[in-house]
């Protein structure tokens, strides 16, 4: 079976005539993983026993007609999601050793639609981090070049789904997780708008941010996975009441239809890769065919990252106070209480987890909370209020997903603030809470892949993809990861 | 010089509500270590919490009932401090924007009213427990009250003395039990107390140190607590040294209070909104809806009581503690009007009753149409109030059955019949040759001694008071 074009949507064509079955599918991701994996190290956990006991399970379904919307499709999962009675881990130390007790919402809801789970993707700890050298395990590599990230947190599930080691996967994304190393990989990714998806069952790391969001071949694929895993979730309190999302029709039904889009001149300056910056143009002249085109200003801009930078530590310092060694997970040889919370997290914490627990506690401090969280909260309601403004005159923002091609392992990892600072388009967007798309829009000359994010308002999740849709179409971009090439 | 108590309550109240204020786990006291958790509770990895609108409505009853100004929106915000009875290392509760603000406790103290103010009540929730084994080098969790709701209602410094401090206690807890949103129950720990106690000369406006004292199970312990402390700031003060600002833990033992170890007062909980909850909304007609529940509140009806009963401050302050006490007075004065008797009777025999079963009276098998039944045959003389007391109502009581019913089975309607008693009354006199003749000689408290052996004789069955005429007559003669 060919994997390499193969869409979710073409495989359940393929699964509804019986020509393949989930079996087929799912024997052929696993030799995938076989292959590639041992390369790219996308996986912290793959369990083949249990995917071709879902295989099965599906193709029994489908012989007694009960198949569902994504029925026998095998998917990867980022390792921060839980899935009951399989490992998450955050690719951290401190959960090396936990096993779901529970599904998280989107899971229950994957496993409702007939999907089957190959494992858990690698990531940086906690989703801290835009490389995956965060990972407490290892590194995961870029399959466009082994010397290269794949981008992070989710880097895992983008090189998953760019090897078709699964057809579609579930990342999370607070800062660009999803985005920024969809573009990496050449892959399309989206964040949805914040609500749209349920958190629970999502190991937090900064709760106001978070968004689980997924990975698809194409624009189409992005669509069906979030049109199984969007809705209303009475489990979580900041989920919204949105009825009747009929993302996958609207796609089509949409295709055609012309936008006025934004392009922000923050993001287009100077600073911009002189690859990225050509491809973005290369994609600006195609829209321009048939959208009208504005500059706009996003004036608040500059502040994202300082101001991401206090709200999401503070958020993860507190949502991480709860790893301690008493309750679960890794606990160090202790003496007494004191030292069972000192040597648990010292020993169980990486240093990007510890730097960002430190930095939030401090944020939160009394005497320095005003200056502070307090100060952050204000200005990420001006960023907010410079896309709501932008919002009056323009359907849609279209603008670069990271300032660089994918860089080097190992290039950024000791200087924090040069890996902050690759997220630098895409925090914006988590701060405002709108859906975002990121797809790739070319390859630079050394065949590595630059995306492009289209950014839409709050719930407008199907616009975005239906411009993603068009632009995909109009691009129609053959990509195939060298290792693929290579191996042919 | 004369000193004078500034107290300050924190009254933590459990809320009887079913579930626990972010999961859906139950909440029933005393079940087995572990057994009411779930992922949310233990602060699993994941989960979120969902607000418990339950909670919610409680907490707005209360603050309604003491005329509290309700914010109609209000921030759930984390409060952290690592400990292991608390699974996520913060309480999500309630910081600068709590649920309600302002509002009184009015207190009566030997007739003497005075209302104590509060600052604020808010939302939160419980924690876990701590159960440590001496023998063993590790603790155990019990993490089912983690996540019980509980309300914090924080009272002015307006409290005067320990026995104010009481009043207050037992005025809010009667009137929790009335709106029926906790339990009260102090041993249980539905009901905990925190002091900030300080002294200051007599009429001084400044406040003196402020220590804060822990560890108070029973309306008994805060009473002794903070006597003592009181006590042990103003004998500091004599002595000319300083109070140190410091919680302090009461020992039962010793009735004493000693500071409490470790590193307790450097805290900083670094609170912020909790971003996995939205504000608490609150509807205004959700509040009206909640106003017009409200029962009528214990001093009102204590007061209402006096006046409308002619009952004792006493009376009328024991019947309305508990509304399911009052409730029955009131039920039973529709079918027998004549309240002295009621309370009479509810005071003593059913007081003493439930006390000794440690039963609140709607727990029991008593019904007002039957203490109603019981006091009325008395008036009528059927019965003796004796009779009443001894023989039908421990039946009625303990069977649910009515005091007719009793009667009939044991056959135990008043003889009156004066030929029938003074054959009983002459047969006594005659058994009893002795007393008779010291009866005539002036002793004549030896009456008692003779109606006794007359309805000893009767099984109980005589009409006392025409015993009474009858060995009169027959002793006199």
């Amino acid at each position: 079976m060919n994997l390499d074009d193969l869409t979710i949507k073409r495989a359940l064509t393929l699964l509804s005539k019986g020509e393949i079955t989930s079996k087929d599918l799912t024997l052929a991701c696993l030799d995938r993983i076989k292959r590639f994996d041992p390369e790219v190290k996308a996986f912290l956990y793959v369990n083949e026993e249990w995917a071709l006991a879902q295989a099965e399970a599906s193709d029994k379904r489908r012989k007694d007609k009960k198949e569902r919307s994504l029925e026998g499709i095998p998917l990867s999962i980022k390792d921060n999601i839980l899935i009951r009675d399989h490992p998450t881990t955050c690719a951290s130390r401190i959960l090396a050793n936990y096993i779901a007790p529970y599904d998280a919402t989107v899971i229950e809801r994957l496993k409702e639609a007939g999907a089957v789970f190959l494992g858990k993707t690698n990531m940086d700890e906690f989703a801290m981090g835009s490389s995956t050298e965060n990972s407490a395990f290892f590194p995961t590599k870029n399959p466009w070049d082994l010397e290269r990230v794949p981008g992070g947190s989710s880097g895992g599930s983008a090189v998953a789904v760019a090897l078709r080691m699964g057809l579609g996967s579930l990342g999370s994304d607070t800062g660009g997780s999803i985005r920024q190393p969809a573009a990496f990989c050449g892959v399309v990714g989206m964040k949805p708008t914040y609500g749209l998806v349920s958190r629970y069952g999502l190991v937090a790391f900064a709760s106001s941010l978070d968004q689980i969001g997924p990975f698809g071949l194409n624009v189409e694929d992005t669509a069906i996975l979030l049109q199984i895993i969007a809705g209303e979730d009475h489990k979580d309190s900041t989920s919204c009441p949105i009825k009747n999302l009929d993302f996958v029709n609207f796609l089509e039904q949409n295709s055609q239809r012309s936008f006025r889009v934004g392009l922000p001149k923050e993001y287009f300056t100077g600073d911009l890769h002189p690859e990225v910056q050509r491809a973005l143009e290369k994609c600006i002249d195609i829209l321009k065919k048939k959208h009208t085109l504005k500059e706009i200003s996003l004036p608040h801009t500059k502040y994202a990252i300082a101001t991401y930078y206090i709200i999401a530590p503070a958020e993860a310092s507190s949502n991480l106070a709860r790893y301690d060694g008493v309750k679960y997970g890794f606990r160090a040889e202790c003496k007494n209480l004191i030292e069972l919370y000192k040597k648990s997290r010292s020993q169980g914490f990486g240093k990007e987890v510890k730097r960002r627990i430190m930095l939030g506690t401090y944020a939160l401090s009394a005497g320095y909370y005003d200056a502070y969280y307090l100060k952050a909260s204000k200005v990420r309601t001006l960023i907010k209020q410079d896309f709501e403004e932008a919002f009056k005159e323009v359907d849609l923002i279209l603008a670069p997903t990271t300032p660089t091609p994918p860089f080097k392992l190992g290039e950024k990892i000791s200087d924090p603030l040069q890996m902050y600072l690759s997220d630098i388009f895409t925090i914006p967007v988590n701060l405002a809470g709108l859906p975002c798309i990121s797809l790739p829009v070319g390859l630079t000359e050394d065949s590595l892949p630059i995306g492009a994010q289209i950014i839409g308002p709050a719930f407008k999740d199907d616009l975005v993809l239906a411009s993603a849709y068009s632009l995909e179409k109009e691009l129609s971009l053959k990509l195939l990861p060298s290792i693929l090439i290579n191996q042919s | 010089m004369e000193f004078e108590a500034v107290i300050g309550l924190e009254v933590h109240a459990q809320l009887s509500t079913r579930s626990k204020l972010f999961c859906s786990c139950n909440t029933t006291f005393g079940s087995s270590p572990n057994m009411q958790v779930c992922p949310i509770c233990t602060g699993q990895p994941g989960v979120l919490p969902v607000i418990n609108k339950k909670a919610v409505e409680y907490a707005i009853t209360l603050a309604l009932a003491l005329g509290c100004k309700i914010n109609l929106q209000s921030v759930m915000a984390r409060k952290h401090y690592f400990y292991p009875d608390l699974p996520k290392n913060y309480q999500i509760s309630q910081y600068d924007q709590p649920l309600a603000e302002e509002g009184e406790v009015e207190i009566e103290i030997n007739g003497k009213k005075k209302k104590i103010g509060l600052t604020r009540i808010h939302l939160e929730e419980d924690a876990g427990k701590l159960i440590h084994d001496e023998k063993k080098p590790f603790s155990y969790v019990d993490f089912n009250r983690t996540g019980v709701p509980l309300l914090e209602i924080v009272s002015k410094p307006e409290i005067s003395s320990p026995e104010e401090a009481v009043a207050y206690l037992k005025t809010l807890r009667s009137i929790v039990r009335y709106l029926g949103i906790c339990d009260g129950n102090m041993e249980e720990g539905s009901l905990r107390c925190d002091a900030n106690v300080s002294v200051r000369p007599k009429g001084s406006k400044d406040f003196g140190t402020k220590v804060e004292l822990k560890n108070m199970n029973s309306f008994k312990h805060v009473e002794k607590a903070l006597a003592y402390e009181i006590k042990r700031q103003v004998g500091l003060l004599l002595e000319g040294k300083e109070i140190i600002q410091e919680t302090r833990l009461y020992d039962e033992a010793t009735q004493t209070t000693h500071p409490m170890r470790g590193k307790e007062e450097a805290h900083d909980y670094c609170y912020f909104p909790d971003p996995d909850l939205i504000e608490v909304i609150i509807d205004r007609s959700l509040l009206e809806e909640l106003r017009a529940k409200i029962p009528e509140l214990p001093l009102r009806r204590k007061e209402r009581f006096e006046r409308e009963y002619s009952l004792s401050s006493y009376e009328a302050g024991i019947l309305t503690e508990e509304k399911t006490l009052a409730d029955f007075f009131e039920d039973t004065m529709k079918l027998y009007s004549n309240p002295k008797a009621i309370s009479n009777f509810l005071l003593t025999e059913v007081l003493r009753y439930l006390n000794r079963d440690r039963i609140d009276i709607s727990q029991s098998k008593l019904v007002p149409h039957h203490l109603a039944e019981l006091l009325d045959l008395v008036e009528r003389d059927v019965i003796s109030i004796t009779l009443a007391k001894q023989q039908i109502f421990p039946e009625v009581y303990e069977r649910g059955v009515s005091p007719k019913s009793v009667i009939e089975e044991k056959g135990l309607i008043q003889e009156s019949s004066e030929e029938l008693l003074r054959k009983a009354c002459e047969e006594v006199l005659a058994e009893n040759p002795g007393e008779v003749a010291r009866y005539k000689e002036g002793k004549k408290g030896l009456l008692g001694f003779f109606v006794g052996q007359v309805m000893k004789k009767t099984q109980g069955k005589a009409n006392p008071k025409v015993v009474n005429k009858i060995l009169i007559e027959l002793l006199e003669k």
